[in-house]
């Protein structure tokens, strides 16, 4: 029913809106205006998104949106969130109903170019990957051969386990649920042999079984699941903040500016962490509509990429995801900060 | 003066806009003009404002590859085109809720007569299940026969052999499927040509009856030539029929028909759901005729059964019809609840197209046309149906 009224929405926002509707951007404006941002997170994602028993949102994604709004309002608190399901997410953001999507999604070409949408950046790394039963004795995802295997319909997960099974000539019976709980719920009920979702998901869907040590997840990757920040592509400006507020956090990580040392920093000889926190007539802030202190605001209120990282998903977490290729460049991985400059 | 007045009001009532059919005429073309035009301007607005947005428009996508699997009465691949997955997903729909308006129609119509019943324990047995299901949401009774009855039952491993070939567990029931061979058509036309002969037979009893007041007992005799005509050509056309039993894998069981779990817990919540409310319009229809009815038949020395289905039913089902109808209805709309369960109808199967395409208003625009559609489809035959036990005065 919240899809359809979602959907409701967006055709109304598209037939009544009349025509001008590139101009129409200013969502700086909108959000500085109502005095806070509507960000979409999952509806329940330990690590990611998921509200806590004091029904406050927590989570590596829900640590963007307030890394956004402490770059905005220099306050990380200023958010409001929307929790989305897989197919309720997009038409959201298309209606305007969120001003910023951060909810595990994977940035692929056709969202990129046909939803009227642009990602802002990668901010986790992920594949798809299998959970199943320690006491099936499977090893490898080749060995599920003629396996049920279960997935949340209206993500691409979907496809990418079509086409690996496809690929490798393997039967399956795919069991395509909506709701993320509901998954959890059938592959826990012993309705199918494996389920398959995106690797970091899986560390948290394990923790939701009735026994986690009954379950295994998989070594393969079977898919390149690239997730991040996504916004809407008629509006440049909000564009660059996003995108920027999350190079900064990289940036902050590579440069060794972390939640606790950043306001010593503030007074190192290194000229890359003085355009960074906007030290002396330093003033990047400006290029993108904000204050001169944005990016010091997100790291001291929220953190640099390895303070949230370690805080949500980190090796000690329950999650327990280790960096891998989510380390900075120069330390074995990917994650590469745009220079400030 | 007042001549001049009455002059003046002649010529306007020459005037064409004065007469009341070209206003009426002029009226509703104005009316269906601005109809079309507000229609006109909606979609070319909302596909120009799409555009601008760099969203994807139209129903091109249709003809797409699909490229994700489900598992659903038509057979569809990843290579389908979302065209044929969305017909797939309709098709289900349709299977759902026939069955569903089966079992719920049956179930109710039992119970609301034994809401009548002048036994105690059976007419509070009704009444406690009309009370208890018609007071739970849908989404609940199906969630419990999926999560709390079906998902109960044993592992593959360890499934419950019923017969050999049949086995239950918590993939669904398993049964062997018949494979039709070369000499089939034979046992097919000898199986029609008994049932002719057994509706034939029943003509005659029937109008021997009505001649002489002997009865026959046509049912059991035609059912006898059926079952005996049928078996003597399936065994002289030598063996036609083999069957593909189902076979234990490594995780699942394959080949063979299969009931899933999702398709069994629908129709049976859908169908026990419902039947409360029928049986509520069945108990109303019934008490609606006449208790002068009943003993005028009683008087006539008909028994309780008798009095049943030959008075009071087709009486009742004057005031049941209507009120049945939009049950029907609500059936069909209530199986879209099957997004929960991971059944994958109309809707489940839209929202996998939605996702990759994101083409929210075409697809929701399907679903909204599909279900009118069937509604309609609904309301014309319960319509005709009415028509036909409809009152005919003479």
């Amino acid at each position: 029913m919240k899809k359809m009224l979602v959907t409701l929405a967006l055709a109304a926002t598209a037939t009544f809106g009349l025509g001008v509707v590139v101009a129409q951007a200013g969502t700086l404006d909108d959000v500085k205006a109502k005095g806070f941002i509507q960000c979409g997170v999952n509806t329940g994602l330990p690590g990611f998104g998921n509200p806590d028993s004091t029904g406050k949102y927590t989570g590596f994604d829900v640590d963007y949106c307030r890394a956004v709004a402490a770059a905005v309002f220099g306050d990380p608190e200023k958010v409001k969130y929307s929790p989305l399901d897989g197919t309720e997410r997009f038409p959201a953001l298309q209606s305007g109903e969120v001003d910023l999507l951060v909810r595990n999604t994977t940035w692929t070409m056709s969202r990129d170019t046909t939803l009227g949408f642009t990602f802002a950046g990668v901010n986790y790394y992920d594949g798809e990957g299998f959970m199943v039963r320690k006491s099936l004795g499977v090893k490898t995802v080749k060995e599920l051969d003629g396996a049920t295997i279960c997935v949340q319909g209206g993500t691409d997960t979907v496809t990418g386990l079509a086409d690996y099974f496809k690929k490798h000539a393997l039967k399956y019976t795919p069991l395509v649920i909506d709701k993320l709980p509901d998954v959890n719920a059938a592959y826990d009920a012993g309705r199918c042999d494996a389920l398959t979702t995106d690797r970091s998901g899986l560390a948290a869907n394990r923790l939701q079984m009735k026994t986690p040590d009954d379950h295994m997840v998989l070594d393969e990757i079977i898919s390149q699941e690239p997730l991040g920040p996504v916004v809407r592509n008629n509006d440049v400006q909000w564009f660059q903040i996003v995108k920027w507020v999350s190079n900064a956090m990289l940036d902050a990580e590579f440069l060794g500016v972390t939640q606790a040392n950043v306001d010593d920093m503030k007074n190192s000889p290194d000229a890359a962490i003085d355009r960074l926190l906007g030290v002396g007539d330093n003033d990047f802030g400006k290029s993108i509509g904000l204050g001169k202190d944005w990016a010091y605001n997100v790291i001291k209120t929220v953190g640099n990429y390895s303070d949230v990282y370690d805080r949500n998903i980190g090796p000690k977490t329950p999650l327990g995801l280790e960096r891998g290729v989510n380390a900075q460049w120069n330390a074995g991985g990917i994650q590469y900060g745009i220079p400030i400059l | 003066m007042s001549v001049t007045d009455a002059g003046r009001l002649n010529v306007s009532r020459d005037r064409w806009y004065n007469n009341p059919l070209y206003r009426s005429i002029l009226l509703q073309v104005l009316v269906v003009a601005a109809v079309l035009g507000a229609g006109y301007w909606f979609t070319n607005n909302t596909i120009t404002n799409l555009h601008d947005r760099g969203i994807a428009s139209g129903f091109g996508f249709l003809s797409q590859r699909a490229g994700f699997d489900m598992v659903t009465f038509l057979n569809v691949t990843a290579e389908s085109t979302y065209g044929y997955m969305i017909l797939a997903g309709l098709v289900d729909t349709i299977a759902v809720s026939i069955l569903s308006i089966v079992i719920a129609t049956i179930l109710g119509l039992i119970v609301g007569i034994a809401r009548l019943s002048t036994n105690w324990l059976i007419r509070t047995i009704a009444t406690v299940y009309v009370e208890t299901l018609r007071n739970i949401p849908p989404l609940l009774v199906i969630l419990f026969f999926y999560l709390g009855v079906l998902a109960t039952l044993p592992d593959v491993k360890n499934a419950i052999q019923i017969a050999p070939g049949f086995s239950l567990s918590n993939r669904g029931l398993f049964m062997p499927a018949p494979v039709v061979g070369p000499n089939f058509h034979l046992v097919a036309i000898a199986f029609l040509v008994s049932l002719v002969i057994a509706f034939a037979l029943r003509r005659w009893a029937f109008a021997r009856r009505m001649r002489t007041g002997q009865t026959f007992p046509s049912g059991w005799a035609g059912l006898a030539i059926v079952v005996v005509v049928t078996g003597i050509a399936y065994v002289a056309s030598g063996d036609p029929l083999t069957f593909d039993i189902p076979v234990k894998t490594r995780f699942n069981i394959n080949g063979g028909w299969d009931l899933s779990p999702e398709f069994t817990s629908l129709f049976v919540a859908l169908g026990v759901y419902t039947a409360s409310f029928i049986a509520e319009i069945v108990r109303s229809g019934i008490m609606a005729v006449s208790h002068g009815q009943t003993e005028a038949a009683k008087a006539l020395g008909l028994r309780g059964g008798p009095v049943l289905r030959l008075v009071v039913l087709p009486q009742a089902l004057r005031v049941i019809i209507p009120p049945l109808s939009s049950e029907y209805l609500n059936i069909t709309k209530n199986t879209s609840l099957a997004l929960a369960i991971g059944f994958a109808d109309l809707v489940a199967v839209g929202n996998n197209v939605l996702n990759p395409t994101g083409q929210s208003i075409e697809v929701v625009a399907i679903w909204m046309a599909f279900y009118l559609g069937l509604s309609i489809l609904i309301s014309i035959a319960m319509n005709a149906f009415n028509a036909r036990i409809a009152l005919t005065e003479r």
